[in-house]
């Protein structure tokens, strides 16, 4: 191929690519850069596979559901192309781990879902000096740019902080679970974001090196931006990486809630196992229909917390869930327990999905 | 007057419309039309000191005003002013 030949090639097959988040972007960025014949492939991803995200992480299928999507990952690569060398690092990635793993790669491709992963590996592929290929996503539109690039005269070019030297605050930026994301769109822009690396790699074309690239998937309108860098940045990213979560006001992975079902806390029971209930509601409410819990009132629930026990399951409960799940978010946050479980629904669930004879109020 | 590229989250302020008309010679003059035209963007392109918030970009044409004259830049009639949030994308489990 004319401007592509042997050489840039030999370029991909020497060099080494972390792609992080094996997701909506990840998927389409993975295939095409194993297709593609890049030598070292990083995958980084803590998550399994579930089964909505099939609507756009196309990499994967029904028979990766429950699985960690790195690990699924490398094996569908592998039938891909079986030249290549492919590392899994099933985990999140943070400041304490974000230098050992990063350094051992040429180039980046940031394919996650959260700020504060987005400044972490924007910050740490300027301490290292390597390019880092960016894509965000939201609803219909797509950013693509190319961070931190080596341009000729041996400077760095712009990175994600001269874009955006601070993140949103938390919650000014709709969530995308009020309204979710185009499936197509990550394929787009996740193909665009796999151009980018193969360029960097390959030192062929004009990348988007000191460029923002917009794509709106509704009107198919493209616009691209000129950004310059701040070398004052610089001096405030070299001086280390910090604790972006506080940075961002906001988690990087939110953790999910335990949860147990009425028939499997029936189980827990038969079987013996260790377990207390923690009824949150009020005395009245307590005194109409109860399973038995240690009532301490949702209001109490921090001056009492000392009655939750951390060495067994604690299931906690309240009439629907809703102040249950409260006291669990409240307690996990403030004392970092992780025996916590919600009953699901509620002890109204819990009388309709056992079928007992109580009363429901 | 210039042309007003809204972004996605804001869209719903504006019947939907990606691109609007706003009177003013300045970017400062053009947003402060933005949202006294549609009052509900105001929190979110602005923070209570009336400063645009930093996650929020401006360009006139492909340019940032960073590099221009901020919110002193002069727009053109025929310029397209472009307001480029941070979006991090990704779902979150339901």
């Amino acid at each position: 191929m004319p401007d592509f030949g042997i050489e840039a090639q030999e370029r991909l097959k020497a060099s080494s690519v972390l792609v992080i988040g094996a997701g909506g972007l990840g998927s389409p960025m993975l295939l095409y850069l194993a297709a593609a014949g890049i030598g070292k492939i990083g995958i980084l991803d803590c998550d399994v596979l579930d089964d909505s995200n099939l609507q756009r992480q196309i990499l994967f299928g029904i028979d990766c559901i429950g699985k960690p999507k790195a690990d699924e990952a490398k094996q569908r690569l592998e039938l891909l192309n079986p030249y290549i060398e492919i590392e899994v690092h099933n985990i999140q990635i943070t400041a304490s781990n974000a230098i050992e793993i990063l350094k051992q790669y040429d180039v980046v491709a940031d394919g996650t879902d959260n700020f504060p992963t987005r400044y972490l590996v924007n910050d740490a592929c300027v301490i290292l000096g390597k390019p880092s290929v960016y894509a965000s996503i939201y609803q219909f539109e797509g950013q693509v740019s190319v961070f931190n690039n080596l341009m000729a005269d041996g400077s760095r070019g712009p990175n994600y902080r001269d874009i955006f030297p601070f993140p949103p605050e938390p919650g000014s930026v709709p969530n995308c679970s009020e309204a979710g994301v185009l499936g197509v769109l990550p394929g787009i822009i996740g193909s665009m974001q796999a151009l980018e690396v193969i360029k960097v790699v390959a030192n062929v074309g004009e990348t988007l090196s000191g460029k923002l690239y917009t794509f709106n998937a509704l009107s198919f309108e493209s616009m691209t931006y000129n950004i310059k860098k701040n070398f004052d940045n610089d001096e405030i990213i070299k001086s280390g990486l910090i604790d972006y979560e506080q940075f961002c006001g906001v988690p990087a992975i939110e953790k999910k809630m335990k949860e147990v079902s009425p028939l499997e806390l029936v189980e827990w029971q038969k079987s013996g196992e260790k377990i207390q209930i923690i009824d949150v509601r009020e005395d009245y409410e307590y005194d109409i229909v109860n399973i038995d819990g240690e009532l301490i009132p949702l209001s109490a629930i921090e001056k009492e917390y000392a009655k939750i026990s951390t060495d067994k399951k604690v299931i906690i409960h309240c009439k629907m869930g809703g102040r249950s799940s409260a006291a669990i978010k409240l307690i996990e946050e403030k004392h970092g327990l992780t025996n916590l479980y919600n009953l699901k629904g509620g002890i109204v669930n819990y009388i309709r999905e056992l079928e007992l004879d109580m009363p429901i109020y | 007057m210039a042309t007003v590229l809204i972004p996605t989250p804001l869209r719903k302020y504006t019947n939907n419309t990606a691109k609007v008309n706003a009177s003013g010679r300045t970017v400062a003059e053009i947003m402060n039309d933005l949202v006294s035209t549609y009052p509900e963007m105001k929190k979110y392109l602005f923070d209570g000191a009336g400063t645009i918030r930093s996650f929020v970009n401006i360009f006139v044409d492909q340019e940032d005003v960073r590099s221009l004259n901020r919110t002193e830049t002069v727009v053109e009639t025929n310029s397209i002013v472009s307001i480029v949030p941070a979006i991090a994308g990704g779902i979150y489990k339901k």
